[in-house]
């Protein structure tokens, strides 16, 4: 029943779990040779997560508020607590979240780990700006309180660190005001990547970030959706009912022929064509813009048992030519991808020693697992991200050499004498080979 | 908005449905033996929306205690709508055989302790004559087995005291709830291998706070476990004495 995996499910692993049921438990015992990892609630895309022949720590039993300041948005919760219950907390009394990722069912412990971004970056930054202060356990039953002042460079480590540095306990962050749970959207239609460029440079909403036909070629190259929007206005505060969407489930394993280059491109079709007009104007509520795939439930299955690759990096903005080259590469692959997303991120510098994001155009497809045929498609996109100053998202990575991480992420030394000597994960031993 | 009072406020079970509670508005009073545990429960039912949240810690299984709580329980909260009875201990069988000072305690524990507050409580219901008292009690007081008679001799006397008091208390309208939840994902089973039967707690707490408002007099949660006993019970003994239960 408890099987421990990450989101797009592969690599599948054998580990063994301990849950803890107490933020004030003591970190299980270890054998000798046996490493921990804290595990939040696998959302990631990959093994920063999972902890090969090691032990995890179950952190979703860790799911107390532990202080909400009403007037100053602040609020602190144990780590395991998910982005989804915090939500259904603070919608009601006019608050959100400072930044989200694409899905509400992450713990808080997970958006840390990874310093998440969200469809306001050029806004707001990572999850990690956010934090005012949290609590690190180490194996050793030390315990640091960490925050912008105090212990600094235990702060810098944990935000981004991937959960290697102990288990953090609870966290205090800021919320931002909302006058309601409704989002004001414009979505407009793009013909091709220099269209969204356009798009992004001139966007003036707090959230931004475009659909891309990921099978499109030639003159299509880089069609897509670009959404952007704001929270409503107060204007909009009345007659409003929450609404109640029922859930689509996929409950068992599609199979594999579902998602053959036809399926998808006929989904890609009817989805670019949803809406006819270049632009359209609207309120949605916030559960649709910013959890799309959270209404349909377990929609990883879609790729059948042999899992699935989620690929995003990050290139520097002022080069369109390496974009196309990319995404000429990915279209001309046939592997297609079921989902591509883009934003351009913002100029604000991340907090953490290996937070992922930065400056320029982040790209996050899916790509069908075809074994070794996929895999040197995603190599092949690695030497152009690394050719061209870019890198590439550890929270969703599964096979990234570790040359190339070490070339991206130069400060993976420094990390290391915070990392916990009784921590590790299945990436971690990956990356350092 | 309801005035409730849980003891054993620390049980994973409890503390779903003590979520449940403080979502809706109650008024919650919090007995257990942990202190920090309670203070941690404490704010997160405040946050949660609980009208007001007071707790103490004590050993609950010691009986001198009970009266005097339940004192300062009246005091601060005013007499209860709710009781919740949740405090447990699944001890070791094994040791149990051998060593009867820890059958002993498995049974104040699980038993005698819970008789004492339940017998305060049912004076002073009865006196208001309206309100519920819910008490976790379990599966394995259905029938005996070797894997776990110890623990199960104790919930099988509370389960069969449950239902007397409950009969007793319908002449005043009061309601008593048992509840016989199967396997639950929770620290008491921490060491045990899980398998498809085990639910959560915050499943356990739906059921309850169901069968609350439903005055409901026997829960088994989940209901399928309402059939695998009965098909237990029915096996008869001869033929049970031979299986390793
Ligand atoms: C549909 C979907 C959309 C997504 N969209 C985005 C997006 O827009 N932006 C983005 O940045 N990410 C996105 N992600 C990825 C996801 O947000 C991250 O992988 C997130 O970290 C997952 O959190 P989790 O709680 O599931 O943690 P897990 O995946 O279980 O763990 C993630 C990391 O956090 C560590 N960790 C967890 N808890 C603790 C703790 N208490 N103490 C210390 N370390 C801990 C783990 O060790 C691991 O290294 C998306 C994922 C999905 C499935
Ligand atoms: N889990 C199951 O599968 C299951 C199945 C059937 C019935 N039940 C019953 O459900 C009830 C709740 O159990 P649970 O599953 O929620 O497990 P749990 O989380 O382990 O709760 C048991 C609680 O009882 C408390 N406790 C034990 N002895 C105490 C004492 N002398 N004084 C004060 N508190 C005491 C423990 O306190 P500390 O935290 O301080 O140790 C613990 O919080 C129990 O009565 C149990 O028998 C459980």
């Amino acid at each position: 029943m408890l099987a421990y995996q990450s989101w797009n499910r592969y690599p599948s692993v054998r580990q063994k779990a301990d849950i803890l049921h107490w933020a004030t438990d003591v970190l299980p015992d270890i054998q000798q040779g046996e490493t921990l990892l804290p595990y939040g609630l696998g959302r990631s895309y990959g093994d920063v997560c999972l902890n090969q022949g090691g032990r995890i720590l179950d952190t979703q039993n860790l799911n107390h508020f532990l202080h909400f300041d009403r007037a100053k948005g602040i609020l602190r919760c144990e780590s395991g607590v998910t982005l989804a219950q915090i939500l259904s907390l603070i919608i009601p009394v006019g608050w959100f979240l400072p930044v989200t990722p694409g899905t509400q069912f992450i713990t808080l412990g997970g958006a840390v780990a990874n310093d998440v971004h969200g469809k306001n970056h050029h806004c707001a930054g990572n999850f990690g700006h956010h934090i005012r202060q949290f609590e690190l356990l180490r194996s050793d039953g030390s315990v640091y309180l960490c925050s912008p002042q105090q212990n600094p460079e235990w702060f810098r480590a944990t935000v981004g660190g991937l959960g290697l540095t102990g288990l953090i306990r609870w966290v205090e962050f800021q919320l931002i005001p909302i006058n309601n749970p409704l989002i004001e959207v414009e979505t407009v239609k793009f013909a091709n990547i220099d269209e969204f460029f356009s798009l992004s440079k001139a966007s003036a909403f707090d959230y931004s970030v475009a659909w891309l036909d990921g099978m499109a070629k030639g003159k299509s190259l880089g069609r897509g959706l670009f959404m952007q929007g704001n929270h409503a206005a107060p204007q909009w505060n009345h007659g409003y009912c929450m609404k109640n969407t029922r859930k689509l489930s996929i409950p068992i394993d599609f199979p594999g022929f579902t998602l053959n280059k036809l399926s998808i491109k006929l989904f890609n079709t009817l989805y670019y064509h949803k809406q006819i007009k270049k632009v359209s104007t609207g309120l949605a509520h916030y559960l649709p813009f910013f959890y799309p795939l959270d209404g349909v439930e377990n929609w990883n299955r879609i790729y059948g048992a042999k899992g699935f690759f989620q690929y995003q990096c990050v290139l520097p903005y002022d080069n369109p030519a390496v974009i196309k080259e990319m995404l000429k590469t990915i279209a001309n692959s046939g592997q297609a991808s079921f989902l591509g997303v883009m934003k351009v991120f913002g100029d604000i510098q991340s907090l953490g020693l290996l937070s992922f994001p930065r400056k320029g155009f982040t790209l996050a497809l899916d790509f069908r697992n075809h074994g070794e045929k996929t895999l040197r498609l995603l190599e092949a996109l690695d030497v152009m991200v690394s050719a061209n100053g870019g890198v590439v998202y550890p929270a969703k990575d599964t096979r990234m050499s570790a040359q190339h991480f070490q070339q991206f992420y130069p400060n993976w030394e420094d990390m290391l004498k915070f990392i916990d000597p009784h921590f590790s994960s299945g990436f971690w031993r990956r990356v350092t080979k | 908005m309801k005035k409730i009072l849980i003891i054993g406020a620390t049980s994973a079970i409890a503390r779903e449905l003590a979520k449940r509670f403080a979502g809706r508005g109650d008024k919650l009073f919090l007995l257990g033996r942990d202190e920090g545990k309670l203070q941690i429960i404490h704010a997160d039912l405040q946050i949660r929306g609980a009208a007001k949240v007071v707790y103490a810690a004590a050993d609950l299984a010691n009986t001198e205690k009970h009266a005097g709580l339940l004192q300062q329980v009246y005091k601060t909260l005013g007499e209860p709508d709710v009781v919740l009875l949740a405090y447990g201990t699944l001890g070791e069988q094994a040791q149990g055989e051998q060593d009867y000072t820890m059958a002993q305690q498995e049974f104040q524990t699980n038993f005698l302790s819970p008789v004492s507050w339940l017998t305060l409580l049912a004076n002073d219901f009865a006196r208001r004559g309206s309100g519920s008292i819910v008490v976790l009690s379990s599966v394995a007081g259905d029938r005996g087995r070797q894997s776990n008679y110890i623990y199960g001799a104790a919930k099988g006397g509370l389960s069969i005291f449950t239902q007397g008091l409950r009969n007793r208390l319908y002449h005043s309208g009061v309601h008593v709830l048992t509840v016989k939840p199967g396997f639950t994902d929770t620290p008491m089973t921490a060491d045990m291998k899980k398998n498809f039967l085990f639910v959560s707690p915050a499943k356990v707490a739906r059921d309850i706070e169901q069968a609350l408002e439903k005055r409901q007099t026997i829960l088994y949660t989940p209901w399928f476990w309402r059939f695998i006993m009965l098909v237990i019970k029915l096996i008869p003994e001869w033929l049970f004495i031979k299986l390793k239960l």
